[in-house]
């Protein structure tokens, strides 16, 4: 850990009423804790991308071609005529300052330029210099400024204080997308290679390997039999999960720290006893072993190459359709973009349920249905048994995840699975769920180490609300489905609300769900001892 | 930043409309040139800035879910925050160009103790609301100074603007609220230390400016009155770009010179502003699309290829290790 604040000593730092001061005159400062390292040469090689190199972002000299002003100016004109989004939100924030309290970066630091207007205006104030008359001529005067070298590490500093959560554009009169505008300003900054290694490495190693971890297929495989074991200690039901097996009905595909991270496993095997016991034919794919895409946090063009691999699977493995597990961004990506960029998928069918038959009709072009509007479906139409009881040791509350929510509308869904599943359920405070949800705070690439309190930081508001259900009401455990508020929040928990466990909603379902043929039940997923079992 | 500069700026333009009210050949310049200036800069300004932004495609559908999406038949959707069809995202779009659907949601985030809430805050949303719709009915409330005869809307709005009659003459409320609003919106800007840290001098600018063409509206219709007669021959001569004689010029009084000249402003400075957000809400790419993205395939006019690292590579890397493990493979060798 980079830095050992504590949390009274961080919550004192925290000001919401900032002290005026022109904010072009406030330099950025690179505390230790709050920004993440540089991408490897290594990875920006493999990956074929500019400007790879050994440097380091605490370096005073970044290494930057000579005519890195030009090639940032030049992407930024050629991204204004690409997107109508950038122009629009470049030209129409009338700074009303509705979007400023809303972002989890402002509420858990206090830095005016964690306001998503501000965040915003640090890339305006050079599009006004550059594609603005009044700017051009007046300067300083209608807010506009010169690229510059303090201006770029002020970019890099801030865009990398933004995790693309959406939370801001719901609150904007005009949806002014700050997600897009962060999106849009790493990809210029990667350009001439200013990125960072928690984005760049795990994107070469899912060019590669097919995931972010860089698990060959081996270790794949190694994983799906660790899972098997487990599942018949568990339940003593020995399950065959399938594997790159061609003419399935359905290729599943999860974020690949669902086979290895800590507590991500325990939803893995709550996925697989549920197909299983649904006598599901699916298969897991190595090549395809990631949903997840960092790709989406840095360019266009990265994401769709990382995202090439799922329906080029889908066609080999001659699937009819494609399931998707429990993850934040990848759904992003795979609701708004797959299709777009990768598609169309006139090799697959519209997916429909083999167990229930419910065509899936929400999902018709894109052909991929998340778990859980699959295993909502099942639940509702009486087709898996289950007792709820089993979950009695947990009372639980529910994270809804950024982009599910903001990008996609999975509200219920997960809702519905969680209270068929378990007895006990709590909601956090209104404004902080649903399309109101708070960031973990690392999510978008931040989930580094050395990026420490900034991510403590971030996670603040969530972090606040979740410690107050567990005070009030006794909740100890937070449900999530996003593999980054999986790896994410047990140290923000730890850090706020010490006690707080992470969980998936498949965790629950798998310890609930009723398996024919199954042993008495002594444990859950956890191994850890179940209560009010009548053993 | 910036308030000085605003105030500065307002102040040049009120003197320059103010000499103009009172000396003669500038008075004939602001009142026949002017306007036509204003005219032409604003609809080309306004077209041109359309046309710009509408140059640009929209690659993906990044609509801003604010609401339970269209799945399972038995789940129900939130058909107006998140829409599927199109009917539902007209209705969301009206509801945001018509009552600020987004800003209604608006919070205020504080600390209670170490405990972060979030009150309601409406005050943003009631102040900007009630501040548009009386800019907007005030300016149908001029088509009487506009057109002859006076259509039957004006009338219409006149009577129900005016409905808290107190006295003679009467007090619309509009003229109220829009004073209101912009005091709020202006007032906001230097007190909640937030806002003003983002505030540039083209924030404060056409809150000055449109807070004096209100205040010299209201003066010449309460308190220093006006020739109307003259000002609605005059209007309606410039509107149907006849010439305006010298007699009817001298007509009109300083304080009516300056309002003019101040819509004037507001018409050339609109294209190249923030005002522009008038134009670009209906274009803004989160709201103004359907939640339908994976129903029906959005097309990027510039999708282009990417280099992938395909199966065929990956298995020529791994291959040993696949077999090894019992994974099927496509090549053996």
């Amino acid at each position: 850990m980079a830095t050992k604040i504590k949390p009274e000593e961080l919550l004192q730092t925290i000001n919401l009423k900032p002290k005026f001061k022109n904010w072009m005159d406030v330099p950025v400062e690179f505390r230790k804790g709050t920004f993440n390292y540089a991408g490897s040469e290594e990875a920006l090689i493999y990956l074929d991308q500019p400007n790879p190199r050994k440097w380091q972002t605490t370096d005073p000299d970044w290494k930057l071609p000579e005519n890195w002003k030009e090639i940032i100016l030049e992407g930024l004109r050629e991204r204004l005529e690409k997107f109508r989004s950038l122009k629009i939100f470049m030209d129409i924030c009338v700074r009303c300052g509705a979007c400023a309290d809303k972002c989890h970066f402002f509420l858990g630091s206090g830095d005016p330029k964690n306001m998503p207007v501000l965040r915003a205006e640090l890339l305006r104030s050079v599009y006004r210099r550059e594609f603005t008359t009044a700017g051009k001529i007046m300067g300083r005067m209608v807010g506009a400024r010169d690229l510059t070298f303090d201006v770029l590490r002020e970019w890099f500093y801030y865009f990398y204080q933004c995790t693309q959560c959406r939370r801001c554009s719901v609150f904007c009169p005009y949806g002014i997308d700050t997600a897009e505008i962060t999106f849009l300003t790493r990809e210029l900054m990667n350009l001439i290679g200013v990125n960072i290694d928690w984005i760049m490495t795990p994107v070469k190693n899912s060019y590669r390997t097919g995931n972010h971890l860089g698990i060959q297929p081996h270790g794949m495989k190694d994983s799906l039999e660790m899972a098997t074991a487990d599942i018949e200690e568990i339940t003593g039901i020995h399950i065959d999960i399938p594997l790159n097996k061609k003419g399935a009905e359905v290729l599943f595909v999860t974020p690949s720290a669902d086979f290895f991270g800590t507590p991500h496993y325990y939803t893995f095997l709550g996925y697989v006893m549920l197909f299983h016991e649904i006598g599901l034919d699916y298969t897991f794919s190595t090549y395809a072993s990631e949903g997840g895409n960092f790709g989406s946090f840095v360019s266009h063009e990265l994401m769709k190459r990382l995202n090439n691999k799922i329906y080029a699977e889908a066609k080999r493995l001659k699937v009819k359709w494609i399931l998707g597990g429990e993850c934040g961004h990848m759904w992003r990506v795979i609701h708004q973009y797959m299709d777009t960029m990768n598609g169309p998928a006139d090799f697959l069918e519209v997916p429909r349920s083999p167990i229930t038959g419910t065509v899936f009709e929400n999902a018709k072009s894109t052909k991929m249905v998340h778990i859980c509007e699959f295993t909502a479906d099942l639940i509702y139409h009486g087709k898996i048994k289950l007792d709820p009881s089993r979950n009695d040791h947990w009372h639980a509350t529910f994270h809804d995840s950024c982009n599910p929510s903001r990008g996609m509308g999975l509200i219920e869904e997960p809702r519905y699975i969680i209270k068929n599943v378990m007895r006990n359920f709590t909601e956090m405070p209104d404004n902080t769920i649903r399309e109101q949800t708070f960031c973990c705070g690392s999510g978008a690439g931040l989930g580094t180490d050395e990026n420490f309190e900034m991510r403590m930081r971030g996670g603040f508001p969530r972090a606040n609300a979740a410690k107050y259900v567990k005070d009030k009401y006794g909740v100890n455990i937070c449900l999530c489905i996003c593999a980054i508020d999986k790896a994410n929040l047990p140290h923000l928990f730890e850090f706020w609300a010490p006690g707080l466990e992470v969980g998936g909603v498949h965790e629950m379902v798998g310890n609930a769900l009723v398996m024919s043929g199954e042993k008495p039940r002594e444990t859950d997923l956890r191994f850890q001892p179940l209560i009010n079992q009548e053993v | 930043m910036g308030l000085g500069i605003s105030f500065i700026y307002f102040a040049i333009i009120l003197f320059l409309a103010w000499i103009a009210g009172v000396l003669p050949f500038l008075k004939v310049f602001f009142t026949t040139v002017i306007p036509y200036v204003a005219l032409v800069v604003f609809i080309v300004g306004v077209i041109a800035r359309i046309i710009r932004w509408g140059r640009s495609p929209v690659p993906f559908r990044i609509t801003t879910t604010c609401g339970q999406e269209k799945s399972l038949p038995w789940i129900r959707q939130n058909k107006l925050d998140n829409p599927s069809s199109w009917l539902g995202t007209l209705g969301r779009m009206l509801l945001e160009i018509l009552f600020f659907r987004s800003l209604f949601r608006n919070t205020q985030a504080e600390f209670r103790g170490d405990r972060l809430v979030y009150s309601v805050d409406k005050w943003l949303w009631f102040f900007s609301l009630a501040f548009h719709w009386s800019f907007l009915i005030i300016f149908l409330r001029h088509f009487r100074f506009f057109t002859e005869p006076i259509p039957s809307f004006v009338t219409f709005l006149q009577n129900i603007d005016g409905f808290f009659q107190v006295g003679l003459p009467i007090i619309y409320i509009t003229n109220i609220l829009i004073v209101a609003g912009l005091l709020y919106l202006f007032l906001r800007r230097i007190f909640d230390s937030k806002v003003r840290i983002v505030s540039l001098p083209s924030d404060y600018f056409p809150l000055l400016l449109i807070l004096g063409i209100a205040a010299t509206g209201i003066l010449m219709r309460y308190f220093f009155k006006t020739d109307l007669v003259a000002v609605k021959e005059f209007t309606v001569a410039i509107l149907s770009f006849q010439s305006v004689s010298g007699d009817l010029i001298n007509k009109l009084s300083p304080l009516f010179v300056i309002h003019f000249t101040f819509v004037c402003t507001l018409l050339i400075y609109f294209p190249m502003s923030k005002l522009m957000h008038l134009g670009g809400v209906f274009l803004s790419p989160t709201r103004n699309l359907a939640n339908n993205n994976r129903m029906k395939r959005h097309i990027n006019p510039w999708n282009y290829d990417v280099p992938v690292h395909t199966y065929e590579e990956y298995e020529d890397e791994f291959r040993d290790k696949m077999k090894a493990a019992g994974i099927p493979v496509e090549k053996e060798v």
